[in-house]
C-alpha cells in the first residue's frame, strides 16, 4: 500500500499527476458542458423567475468552489508547516487565483441574477458581504506570497496568514450574520434532503458541481506543475551561473 | 519586559510622528467627513458611530508599519529575538506600546470628536466603551500584519490589504454597540462579542506574529 506522502515528492507528483490530468480535465469538460447543457436547455422555466434561475447551475458552484478552494488552501498550508512538503506550499499558492476569480464569477452571477430578481444589482447582505470579505482575503494572501522574493519565506509567511485569516474569516461571517438582516436565501440542498428543489433542477445542478470540482482541480493540477517546473528552471538557471 | 515597554513608549513620544500624529489623523478624518456628505446635523448624527469607528481603525492603521520597521533597520530587532525574553512576549509589549500610543488617547479623546459629529447624548459612554474594548484587539492585529510584512520594502499598502479584512469583525460588533448606544437600546451583546474578540486576539495572536517575526528574521 502506497501512502498518500508519497506525492510529496515533485517527481512522484509530476509523474501521477501528469497522466491523470488529462482524464480528469476531459471529465470536467464533459461534466460541465452536459450539466450546463442539461440545465440551460432541459429544465423548465420557474413560474416567478422565468429563465433567469438558471444562472443558478454557474452561481452555486461557483461559489462553492470559492470556499472550499480557501479550505483546501489552509489544509494545505497546515501541511506546509507541519510535514515541509514543497508541493502542498506550491497547491495553496496555485490555488488562491482560482479560488479569487471563482469568488468572482459567484459575485458577478449573483449581481446578474439580483438586478432582474431584487431589483438590485447589489445589497449589504451577510452573504454577499461575506464574500466580498472572502475576496479581500484571496487579495491579500495573493499580494503577499508576490511580494516576497525568497520562495520558503513567503511559503511560510502566507501559511500563516491563511491559518490566522480562516480564523477571521469566519468569525466575519457570523458577524456579519449579525450586522444585517438577509436578503439571499438560504440553502436548498442538504443531505437529509427535506427542503431540497426538486429533482429536475437538483440532477443537472449536481453535476454542474462535480464539473466544477473537477476543473478546479484540473486548475490547480496544471497551476501546480507550472510552479514546480518554474522553480526547477530556476534552480538549472542558478546552477549555470555556478558553474 | 517593562524596561522594553518604556523604551518603546519614550521613543514613540520623543521621536515624534509617532504619538499624536495618530490623533491628528482622527481629526481630519471626522473633519472632512463633515465637508463631504453635507453639514445636516441629523445626517451626521446618523453616520456618526460608522465613522467615528473607522476613524479610529484608520488612524490605528497609519502607525502599525512603525511597530517593527525601525527596530528592523537598526538591528534591534535581532537583539530582541535573541534576547532571554520570549519572543511573544516582546510582540505583546510591542502591541501595548502600540495601543498606549494610539487606541487609548483615540479612547479618551473621542467623546470630542462624537461632538463634532453630533453623536446623539445616550452613546458617548458606549462609544468609549467599545473604542476602550475594541482598540486593543486592532493593535494585536495589527502587530501580527505589522510582523508579517517586516522585512518587505513597500510594505505599507501590502499591510493594510493583509489588515484591513482582519479588522471585519471588531469594527462591526464596536460601531453596533454605538449604533444601539445611540438609538438606546442595549448595547451589550456586541460589546461581549468585541470583548472576546480581543480576548481572543489577544491570547492567541501574538502566536502568530512572533512566528512570523522569526520565520522573517531567518
Amino acid at each position: 500500500m502506497t501512502s498518500i506522502w508519497e506525492y510529496a515528492n515533485p517527481k512522484k507528483f509530476m509523474q501521477t499527476s501528469g497522466r491523470f490530468l488529462p482524464w480528469i480535465a476531459g471529465l470536467a469538460a464533459l461534466c460541465m458542458v452536459g450539466g450546463l447543457i442539461w440545465g440551460f436547455f432541459f429544465t423548465p422555466n420557474d413560474y416567478k423567475q422565468g429563465s433567469t434561475v438558471k444562472i443558478l447551475f454557474i452561481h452555486v458552484p461557483s461559489a462553492m468552489i470559492a470556499i472550499n478552494g480557501w479550505g483546501m488552501m489552509l489544509v494545505a498550508s497546515l501541511i506546509w508547516v507541519v510535514r515541509r512538503h514543497h508541493v502542498s506550499a506550491l497547491a495553496a499558492k496555485a490555488a488562491a487565483p482560482v479560488g479569487m476569480v471563482m469568488t468572482l464569477v459567484a459575485l458577478i452571477t449573483g449581481a446578474i441574477w439580483g438586478e432582474p430578481m431584487w431589483g438590485t444589482w447589489w445589497a449589504w447582505d451577510p452573504r454577499l458581504t461575506s464574500f466580498l470579505i472572502l475576496f479581500l482575503f484571496y487579495l491579500g494572501y495573493i499580494a503577499l506570497w508576490q511580494a516576497i522574493d525568497n520562495p520558503d519565506t513567503a511559503a511560510d509567511l502566507t501559511s500563516v496568514l491563511c491559518m490566522v485569516g480562516s480564523v477571521f474569516a469566519f468569525l466575519s461571517r457570523f458577524a456579519v450574520d449579525f450586522w444585517n438582516q438577509g436578503l439571499h436565501q438560504g440553502a436548498s440542498i442538504s443531505l437529509d434532503g427535506r427542503d431540497d428543489m426538486a429533482n429536475v433542477f437538483l440532477f443537472p445542478l449536481l453535476t454542474c458541481m462535480l464539473g466544477w470540482v473537477l476543473f478546479f482541480l484540473t486548475l490547480v493540477l496544471l497551476r501546480t506543475r507550472t510552479e514546480i517546473r518554474a522553480r526547477r528552471l530556476k534552480a538549472l538557471i542558478a546552477r549555470e551561473r555556478m558553474g | 519586559m517593562i524596561g522594553l515597554l518604556l523604551r518603546d513608549l519614550r521613543l514613540a513620544v520623543r521621536a515624534g510622528g509617532g504619538f499624536g500624529l495618530g490623533l491628528a489623523f482622527f481629526l481630519i478624518v471626522v473633519v472632512l467627513v463633515p465637508l463631504g456628505v453635507g453639514p445636516k446635523a441629523d445626517l451626521l448624527a446618523l453616520i456618526a458611530p460608522g465613522i467615528l469607528w473607522v476613524a479610529a481603525l484608520l488612524a490605528c492603521l497609519l502607525s502599525l508599519d512603525r511597530i517593527f520597521a525601525l527596530d528592523h533597520e537598526d538591528g534591534s530587532l535581532d537583539l530582541l529575538a535573541t534576547a532571554p525574553i520570549p519572543l511573544e512576549g516582546v510582540v505583546t509589549i510591542k502591541a501595548l506600546a502600540h495601543w498606549l500610543t494610539t487606541g487609548l488617547p483615540l479612547t479618551l479623546a473621542s467623546p470630542l470628536f462624537g461632538l463634532l459629529l453630533h453623536l446623539p447624548g445616550p452613546a458617548y459612554p458606549w462609544l468609549m466603551v467599545s473604542l476602550g474594548l475594541g482598540t486593543p484587539a486592532l493593535s494585536v492585529i495589527g502587530t501580527f500584519g505589522a510582523a508579517l510584512t517586516v522585512g518587505l520594502k513597500r510594505g505599507g499598502l501590502l499591510l493594510s490589504l493583509l489588515v484591513l479584512p482582519l479588522y471585519v469583525p471588531t469594527l462591526i460588533f464596536g460601531a453596533e454597540a454605538v449604533r444601539r448606544g445611540a438609538e438606546g437600546l442595549s448595547a451589550t451583546t456586541p460589546l461581549v462579542l468585541l470583548a472576546a474578540i480581543t480576548l481572543g486576539s489577544i491570547a492567541a495572536l501574538p502566536f502568530g506574529s512572533a512566528a512570523a517575526l522569526r520565520i522573517n528574521l531567518r
